[in-house]
């Protein structure tokens, strides 16, 4: 029933209620239901990040030291930008909601386009970002083998990564989206010898925004080279090594005092269990900044793929636009996933100061 | 005579043109977007889970005849159990029982056919998300049964850690099907949200709708709130075993107490997931089968959606032993108390009901008695565990077992049953063999009891739970305990015959055999592919002096279509 | 009376050693109250119980009479009755919530009773791992069984080696979690003297259903010490020195005569240790209680200052146990509870022992470990 009403929709759309569903008595009663459960879903998808802000407070609670050696290793200038970026793609897609409302659907597909380039120049950064603290061994707890005052200049070895003088790890963090912007370039080229115009400027749409990776990508890359390892690892490595010793002071006199509080059932204990028993406290002291970056990876992993599920929705979006699907009467899908995206950006919101600007 | 015509349209048995008969083949079911087939499919899957799960429970009830372990012996062969294959029995047991049969049985069986009718309406809002919400289902006990089939998994359905991080057998399978069914659970509960607030007819106010309605919103309020809390909890609990992330792992400094506090806040609120649109089927039973106007309507609407926010700040009394503050278990068991209240409320209104009402004792009503009686035990034997020093003595041993098998099959499976026997001849347009029905019913109720009230006695005598082998002197209680297992899988059984033999050969009925007098009374049963080839009439859910039997159709009627005159409008999409 | 009724009736369908419970005072739904709390517990359980069957009873009687007098019958009309009531609503809300309060205040009283631990408590120390108990006293004796002594109270001070357990004794009734990287307290005052059950009550692996043991209360301190179960299981020191070893020193010391981070341990007892600062010295009783306390004081020859101190971690008794264990030399290897040579040192009473500080819970290498060793 519904399907077939997907198969015709492309060819007469300008016939009033098209675009009803046969169970909605009115558009008004669909889009309210619509914008009900976008609404609905985006309260979901708030709590699903709640766990993880859960944590993160717990854990500054109870270890604020963590966070202060941990947040340096951090370049706020590359999260500023990423935030810039996701405000600017904001404003895009509030416009062309605006647009969509007006059955303007020239401007949505331009609107949604310019949102889908931010969206991927985001997902860029984020790739020199993580590569670049992979070199150094920063990676989640179980794993952080990081240690200050060695010169952690990105280490390519693949021949490929040597000759483009970028990390191992970026490189293969590049693999997909290489093969992605080949892909819609020669759908694009294939199509428009098809004489298919709709699908060749879909596909050139798509190459456009996985150009706009690799802009975050090559722009990310260059300002390392330039800053030496960013303006975070450049504090990382003058500052690092400070405050940890003296840190390890403090944790040797509180062992020294003995376990006072033992017995208590508050949960101050958190890391206080010896861990691996091989390590130095100085080292395990060093290793808990793991923690710090385990929840790091959480949150801005999961945002990240809420931004690449936010892409999938937008190139949707912008076919439909280029189909010329949006009217006065029926714009409801630009609207939910405009929603979508302000929420998508509103967490990178409060990520941004609660990861990077920590003092 | 044109009013006869339409009265049998309106309320005979649909021959020819109903949902079922609407088109044929397997994709015609497998992409279907119609609410009835999407809940009957829903229905045949739930069945089959708990079918899965009852043999594992009957497996380890088997075992646990002999103090030492009646399978224990080599000449069980491939059935034979040992600790390790304990373990893993009352783990699936638990895991399938609770993420694929409790949780979506009442509501995405049952409601998905009925909520949209109930509302007079031909869909829930997004069709397209509720058959999604399906497939997530089948992914998600796909990869149970993956994690049964491969290494099996042994960490108990509530994964706490740190043992669910070092275990061998296959957590990831487990967390990641019980997070996909999570998904599957939200999706329900966004479509039954969204359905009854936008799509109430003309004329249905809040308080004109049936009570099985208000407590599937309440319930869709608890899914949408807490299911994506078990979601993240079990995305970390996959990246601390995947890669080592810390928070949950006590080697690597993090904290397993978070773990129960994270597992917890979504798992407190789904024990009310399970038993609210119980509540509300029973609520249904109770006013049909006493013909007569449900008692304090309005209390126990509130009272289901009181019970919703009141669950969400509870989920500290599963802790009192777990090293939590002692503040904190004083606040919980405060709270946990007034969850009582209202959850009493609505027994006391049932029996009010029953009160001069002329009672009809079919099947669907015997189920809805044996709830007050299994519901009655299974709360006020949370006395005992709300109250701080009785439940150090008694957590984590058999009496909780028994309770919380009181509330989750003594309230929530007889009522799927009940609730099934209610809706039966409206799903399939035939009627079941009510003696068998009702043997059934006492076969379900008297093997329950004897399965589970023994287990009362060891809990509080001390037997702890999650054991493969335990001390003599509790044997004679495990004795009985597997007996009556072995009945009450009988009774369940009989059921499921009873109910499956009477979709196939039994007798075709009309619209409205039982006087009900909700909205999905007022069409053809089966239902046509659009539920109503007439607009149905708005009334009071519950009035049921709006009803008059008509002999010639063997159904109930409302008083107006009796009147030549007020013959309804037809269904604009009925072409 | 009733109860006792009650008892009999159940008695007569459940083979139970009834008269020899009761003589013991022992309840038909209870174990033995062998605690100081027990009793309170216990009245707790009987009043909810018989709040509950009164309820129970009057909402399944007046439904059953419902039933019956209310019956649909051919010809007759039900009776015309309100569908609404709200004073009998607010009634039935109202008044259970009364009982609720009283239940939940009884309730609290009696945790707080159990939870709150009075200054001088015997301290025990228990390790729980895969699937043993272990008791240590405050003089440093080991148990595998928990001797108390009658009305003398207790505070167990809980800690896990590998996972989760729970502490359970039915007749105190008594429980508490064990949480690894965490401590947690219990308070027992026993007030029986008799042998009961020990269990773990939290999931914790395959052998969770054996994780059993048993608590004996015995009449005076001396009773304790001269009873044969205990002597029998208190541990010689080399033992317990074997114990700290693998908690606290094998991750950088062997026993097979090879260097790891630090030397060999099986190696050092009586030799004398070239240091990197050209002094030397015999390896006697001060040496290694130095080299524990303070590391890198002197370090020696052709090994990294790379140990921390234990001071605050390990007594001295610990560090006598210790000692014990490392002159073994190549005993240490292959040291076994039947090797042992020495005898216990029970000699002493355990409370005029100073309660030792607490060694933080140690995460050894598991029985059950998969492969997620952060590694």
């Amino acid at each position: 029933m519904a399907v077939a009403e997907t198969a015709h929709e492309h060819h007469e759309h300008h016939e009033h209620g098209e675009f009803i569903a046969h169970h909605f008595d009115t558009p008004e009663q669909q889009f309210d239901s619509g914008k009900l459960g976008i609404w609905v879903f985006l309260v979901t998808e708030v709590l699903f990040f709640s766990g993880l802000f859960v944590a993160y407070t717990l854990w500054r609670f109870h270890h604020p030291e963590i966070y202060e050696q941990a947040h340096v290793h951090l370049d706020k200038y590359l999260g500023a930008l990423n935030t810039i970026v996701l405000l600017f793609s904001s404003l895009t897609i509030a416009w062309g909601v605006r647009s969509a409302q007006l059955g303007n659907n020239r401007n949505v597909a331009i609107l949604t386009l310019i949102t889908m380039v931010c969206a991927a120049m985001f997902i860029g950064v984020k790739a020199v970002e993580y590569s670049h603290k992979w070199d150094q061994g920063i990676l989640v707890r179980s794993a952080f083998t990081y240690t200050p005052g060695h010169d952690h200049h990105a280490s390519a070895t693949m021949p490929m990564a040597v000759s483009l003088g970028i990390s191992d790890w970026l490189l293969k963090l590049s693999i997909v989206p290489t093969i992605l912007l080949l892909g819609f370039v020669l759908a694009s080229v294939v199509t428009a010898l098809m004489q298919k115009s709709l699908a060749a400027k879909f596909f050139a749409g798509m190459a456009i925004t996985i150009g706009g990776y690799f802009l975050g990508a090559v722009g990310g890359h260059f300002y390392m080279e330039a800053t030496g390892g960013g303006a975070g690892g450049k504090h990382a490595q003058f500052q690092s090594s400070a405050p940890i010793v003296l840190h390890a002071d403090e944790k040797a006199k509180q062992a020294d005092g003995g376990h006072a509080d033992q017995g208590h059932d508050s949960p101050s204990h958190m890391s206080a269990a010896p861990l691996e028993g091989q390590i130095s406290p100085q080292e395990k002291q060093d290793r808990d900044i793991g923690i710090f970056f385990s929840i790091y990876y959480c949150m801005t992993g999961l945002h990240a793929i809420h931004i690449i599920g936010g892409i999938a929705a937008l190139a949707w979006i912008f076919y439909r636009s280029l189909a010329g699907h949006w009217r006065p009467d029926y714009f409801g899908p630009v609207d939910y996933v405009g929603l979508y995206w302000h929420l998508v950006d509103l967490i990178w919101i409060y990520l941004f100061p609660m990861l990077y600007l920590i003092d | 005579m044109a009013t006869a015509e339409v009265r049998k349209e309106l309320f005979g048995h649909a021959e020819q043109t109903n949902y079922l008969t609407h088109s044929r083949g397997f994709w015609s079911w497998a992409l279907t977007l119609d609410h009835k087939r999407i809940g009957i499919m829903y229905l045949i899957g739930v069945c089959a889970a708990l079918i899965i799960a009852g043999v594992f429970a009957l497996w380890l009830r088997t075992h646990l005849f002999f103090a030492n372990g009646a399978m224990a012996g080599e000449q069980w062969g491939i059935l034979q159990v040992n600790n390790a294959r304990y373990n893993q029995l009352f783990t699936l047991h638990g895991a399938i029982m609770v993420f694929s049969f409790i949780i979506p049985s009442v509501p995405a069986a049952l409601g998905n056919f009925v909520l949209p009718m109930m509302l007079g309406a031909k869909d829930v809002a997004f069709p397209r998300l509720n058959l999604a919400s399906f497939y997530l289902w089948i992914i998600g006990t796909g990869l149970l049964c993956a994690a049964l089939a491969s290494t099996g998994l042994d960490t108990g359905w509530t994964f706490y850690t740190p043992y669910s991080i070092r275990t061998t057998t296959s957590v990831l399978f487990a967390t990641f099907g019980a997070f996909v069914l999570g998904f599957s659970s939200i999706f329900t509960g966004i479509n039954f949200l969204v359905t009854v607030n936008t799509m109430r007819p003309k004329g249905m106010g809040w308080f004109d709708m049936p009570l099985f309605l208000w407590a599937l919103y309440s319930t869709a309020i608890i899914q949408i709130l807490a299911t994506p809390v078990l979601g993240i909890t079990l995305l970390m609990l996959i990246a601390e075993r995947l890669m080592g992330i810390g928070i949950f792992d006590p080697k690597l400094g993090g904290d397993p107490v978070l773990f129960q506090h994270f597992f917890w806040f979504y798992s407190h609120p789904a024990v009310y997931i399970m038993i609210l649109p119980a509540m509300g089927v029973i609520s249904e039973l109770i006013s049909v089968y006493s013909h007569k106007k449900i008692f304090g309507y309005t209390f126990i609407a509130f009272s289901s959606v009181a019970i919703a926010l009141l669950g969400f700040i509870v989920w500290g009394h599963h802790m009192f032993t777990s090293g939590q503050s002692q503040v904190m278990s004083l606040i919980f068991s405060a709270i946990t108390f007034s969850v009582a209240i209202p959850s009493a409320v609505k027994v006391f209104n049932w029996l009010a009901t029953l009160y001069k009402g002329s009672i009809l004792l079919l099947t669907p009503m015997c189920y809805a008695l044996s709830f007050i009686f299994l519901f009655g035990i299974g709360g006020l034997t949370g006395l005992f565990l709300g109250a701080l020093s009785t439940d150090i003595h008694l957590h984590d041993t058999y009496f909780v077992v028994a309770h919380f098998h009181y509330v989750m099959v003594g309230g929530t499976l007889t009522a799927l049953l009940g609730g099934l026997f209610h809706w039966w001849p409206k799903m399939f347009g035939r009627m079941y063999n009510d003696f068998l029905g009702r043997i059934g019913c006492f076969l379900v109720f008297m093997g329950f009891n004897l399965t589970f009230f023994p287990q009362f006695i060891m809990g509080s005598r001390g037997m702890p739970r999650r054991y493969a082998t335990y001390d003599p002197e509790f044997e004679v209680f495990h004795q009985w305990s597997t007996v009556g297992a072995f009945v009450l899988g009988i009774g369940i059984v009989l059921s499921f015959v009873v109910l499956v033999y009477a979709a196939l050969y039994g007798r075709k009925v009309s619209g409205n055999p039982f006087g009900a007098a909700s909205l999905e009374w007022q069409s053809s049963s089966p239902p046509s592919f659009h539920n109503f080839d007439h607009k149905p009439i708005m009334h009071d859910p519950y009035d049921f002096d709006a009803l008059v039997y008509d002999e010639t159709l063997d159904s109930f009627v409302l008083r107006e279509f009796t009147d030549p005159k007020q013959v309804p409008e037809r269904h604009p999409v009925s072409h | 009376m009733t109860s006792r009724l009650f008892d009999l009736m159940l008695a007569q369908v459940v083979d139970l050693p009834e008269a020899e419970k009761h003589a013991d005072g022992a309840h038909y739904f209870f174990p033995e109250q062998a605690s100081e709390f027990a009793g309170r517990i216990d009245n707790l359980y009987m009043a909810i119980f018989w709040i509950s069957t009164v309820f129970f009873a009057v909402i399944v009687g007046l439904m059953c009479y419902f039933v019956v007098k209310y019956r649909r019958q051919p010809g007759v009309r039900p009776l015309p009755s309100s569908s609404h009531n709200t004073t009998i609503e607010i009634l039935w809300s109202v008044l259970p919530s009364i009982i609720l309060v009283w239940i939940f205040y009884e309730g609290a009283a009696g945790f707080f009773a159990m939870r709150i631990i009075p200054e001088g408590a015997e301290e025990i120390q228990v390790e729980a791992s895969q699937f043993a108990w272990t008791f240590t006293y405050p003089n440093g004796d080991t148990t595998d069984s928990l001797h108390l002594v009658q009305n003398r109270p207790v505070k167990l001070i809980l800690r896990s080696r590998d996972f989760l357990h729970s502490f359970y004794v039915a007749a105190f009734r008594q429980k508490m979690d064990v949480v690894p990287g965490r401590y947690t307290t219990a308070y027992i005052v026993p007030t029986r003297v008799g042998k009961y059950r020990v269990a773990c009550t939290e999931y914790c692996g395959d052998g969770h259903s054996i994780m059993r043991t048993y608590c004996q209360v015995h009449e005076t301190a001396e009773a304790r010490l001269k009873n044969t179960e205990w002597k029998k299981e208190l541990h010689p020191p080399s033992i317990n020195g074997q114990r700290i070893f693998k908690i606290y020193c094998a991750g950088c010391h062997n026993l097979n005569g090879t260097a790891s981070t630090g030397p060999a341990l099986n190696l050092i007892w009586g030799k004398n240790e070239d240091f990197t600062d050209g002094g030397s010295t015999l390896v006697d009783e001060n040496y290694i209680r130095d080299s524990i306390y303070d590391p890198n004081k002197q370090i020696v020859k052709g090994y990294e200052p790379k140990m921390p101190t234990f001071k605050g971690k390990l007594t001295d008794k610990d560090i006598d146990h210790l000692i014990a264990f490392i002159k073994l030399k190549d005993g240490m290897a292959t040291l076994t509870e039947a090797t042992a040579a020495d005898k216990p040192e029970g000699a002493t009473p355990p409370a005029s022992a100073p309660a030792p500080t607490t060694n933080p819970p140690a995460a050894l290498p598991e029985t059950k470990t998969g492969d997620a060793d952060g590694k």
